[in-house]
């Protein structure tokens, strides 16, 4: 493993940040630290940067302990989340300050800057303050910036959690391209789960501190080793009681369920229709119907418990009040620290499937 | 139609309302209806107070006056920057040293260099130099205080950012604290050479034989108020002239520090 963190431990007063904290990186990889805020992933980022010192444990990078290394010290790029361009230089100064630092000749500077800014495709703004840009450009030049000294290793921090959703995307695709074109060992934190799937290779997934799931995007959205990881991948609804639904039995060990939009099959409510599977659909009323560009987005009623669903634009239109046949494919059972996966019976004559 | 042309004379009345304009038009309005009531020498008109400037200029007084007051207040004040600015960011950038001087510091802010013209007399001579003291003590503290407050209060991920370049301590002071901490130093510096104005009007009405506190407080003795007035309003046209000289350059040379 290229970066390797082990059993890293940090307090802030009361509040326990980073709870045993072990990971390894591979070299070249990016990496998406994903969580919900407070759950300890900008702590992280810092401490392996050298902005924070860890109480405990071990850092080692390309093999190397660097526990007593200070940041500059470390060869580390950093993107602040409010991009962190000092305000009184131009573009150029901004770009050229860690070369600067480095002692580098004055040609060898002007010819990085400029090499750069056509690597983040904003050529030609060397005279620009900060102020005088965009968003996204900022963003941009923070990551020049930061690559200028050419660093070991990138750190991003909630890169594009300033920037409005529209540019946003843009971005990421973006900054993924780039990243690669340089080639350079990537972390980067978001609390935003498209953003970690459409952009890393691997996504670590962090909750009160600890590290809950590693591994890659598919991988984790198919099989979450921890309740946390089950709810908080994909827009999961969760239920108590799951054995009084159609097709389903409560185990003895769990009776706390997970399900996420693509388990489950909303069908208008008609009449004369008849269904497949009929005997194990749940009634229910549609309570929202967002447009989500390719699908609809339907939140649907079904006694006390509301969930979530895709629905085809080309099946007959619904509205609000209307009555659907819900097919719950399947759902994801918890108990304890383990999570598994339970198909409707319906579908299916063999009753669970361990993971 | 009719809303829009409304809408737009009302923007016209704001600006000329904002320019100060009619705030002026009203006081010497006032100042001069109240001088109808009273003889030159308890109130004089504005008229009076214009004419008597006229002799004071045509003598020669008040320029000597102007100069003398602005000598001592330009080198009370350099000095105080001087010594405030480099005093402010040392202690700005040191905590230990921050903890050490703020609590002392909160306290002597509150003593007015007014209250010191007598010490100062005693320890420093009836000449120039007790009153240049004063200034510097006037505006000395203004600049420091926010010197420190402007190194205390520098973008934490600024100094972060440059560390995590490879920039050293020293470095990250030079190139990310003091350039941070400019436009609070500016607005010390504005706020040193408004309480040096005040300040050197003070000193030298208590002792001296030239400047502009001295022609103010001296006009008592020949009767002449409105050599007094023509004393205070040159005061107030000059400290404001300045502190708008300093902004207008401020904003032009320094506007990338944060100077607004």
């Amino acid at each position: 493993m290229y970066i390797e963190l082990k059993n890293i431990n940090k307090t802030f007063g009361d509040f326990k940040a980073s709870d045993d904290v072990s990971f390894g990186i591979e070299k070249g990889k990016l990496i998406g630290l994903l969580g919900p805020s407070g759950s300890g992933k900008t702590t992280i980022l810092r401490i392996l940067a050298g902005l924070e010192k860890q109480d405990s444990g071990d850092i080692f990078i390309d093999g190397k302990n660097v526990n007593n290394l200070p940041a500059n010290e470390r060869g580390i790029g950093f993107v602040f989340q409010n991009y962190a361009l000092f305000p009184f230089k131009t573009v150029y100064d901004n770009i050229a300050y860690g070369l600067k630092v480095q002692k580098k000749d004055k040609a060898f500077i002007k010819n990085r800057v400029s090499e750069l800014l056509d690597l983040v495709g904003l050529p030609g703004l060397e005279k620009r303050y900060p102020d005088q840009l965009s968003g996204g450009q900022r963003q941009r030049i923070a990551l020049a910036r930061a690559l200028a000294p050419e660093p070991e290793l990138l750190l991003l921090d909630e890169p594009f959690a300033a920037i409005d959703a529209k540019v946003r995307k843009e971005l990421r695709s973006w900054l993924r391209e780039t990243i690669d074109k340089v080639g350079i060992t990537s972390i980067f934190v978001t609390h935003d789960q498209d953003e970690a799937v459409e952009v890393a290779d691997e996504i670590i997934i962090t909750n009160k501190g600890r590290v809950e799931q590693a591994g890659n995007p598919v991988e984790i959205y198919l099989e979450p080793k921890t309740p946390f990881v089950a709810q908080f991948i994909g827009q999961s609804a969760i239920i108590e009681n799951y054995g009084t639904l159609k097709g389903f039995t409560q185990t003895d060990s769990s009776n706390t369920a997970v399900i996420r939009p693509e388990f489950i099959e909303i069908n208008k409510f008609e009449d004369n229709g008849v269904h497949q599977y009929e005997s194990s659909m749940e009634d229910g009323i549609v309570d929202e119907v967002l447009f989500r560009g390719n699908a609809f987005e339907v939140k649907v009623k079904l006694n006390e418990l509301y969930l979530t669903g895709k629905y085809d634009l080309s099946a007959p239109r619904l509205r609000r009040g209307d009555k659907v046949k819900i097919l719950i494919k399947k759902l994801y059972t918890i108990s304890g620290n383990q999570t598994d996966i339970l198909l409707n019976k319906g579908l299916d004559t063999s009753d669970v499937y361990y993971i | 139609m009719k809303k829009e042309k409304s809408k737009s004379s009302a923007g016209v009345g704001q600006k000329i309302l904002r320019s100060g304009v009619v705030s002026w038009i009203i006081i010497i309005a006032v100042w001069w209806l109240g001088s109808l009531a009273y003889d030159e020498y308890f109130l004089p008109s504005p008229t009076e107070t214009a004419s008597s400037m006229g002799t004071l200029i045509q003598n020669g007084v008040l320029g000597a006056d102007i100069l003398a007051s602005f000598g001592r207040i330009l080198k009370g004040w350099l000095l105080a920057a001087a010594v405030g600015i480099p005093l402010g960011l040392l202690v700005g950038n040191f905590k230990p040293v921050r903890w050490l001087v703020e609590p002392v510091l909160s306290f002597f802010r509150f003593v007015p260099a007014i209250a010191l013209t007598t010490l100062f007399l005693m320890w420093f001579g009836v000449g120039e130099e007790s009153k240049v003291a004063l200034i510097f003590y006037a505006s000395f503290f203004p600049i420091f205080v926010n010197t420190i407050a402007g190194v205390a209060s520098v973008d934490k991920s600024l100094v972060e950012a440059a560390s995590s370049m490879g920039a050293k301590k020293l470095h990250v002071f030079f190139t990310v604290v003091v350039p941070s901490a400019v436009s609070n130093i500016f607005t010390g510096v504005r706020l040193g050479l408004s309480s040096s104005i005040t300040c050197v009007v003070a000193a030298e009405m208590l002792v001296g034989s030239d400047g502009l506190g001295y022609l103010i407080n001296s006009s008592k003795l020949y009767y002449k108020t409105g050599w007094a007035f023509a004393g205070i309003v040159t005061l107030a046209v000059i400290g404001f002239a300045a502190d708008r000289l300093l902004l207008v350059i401020g904003k032009h040379k320094l506007k990338h520090f944060g100077v607004k």
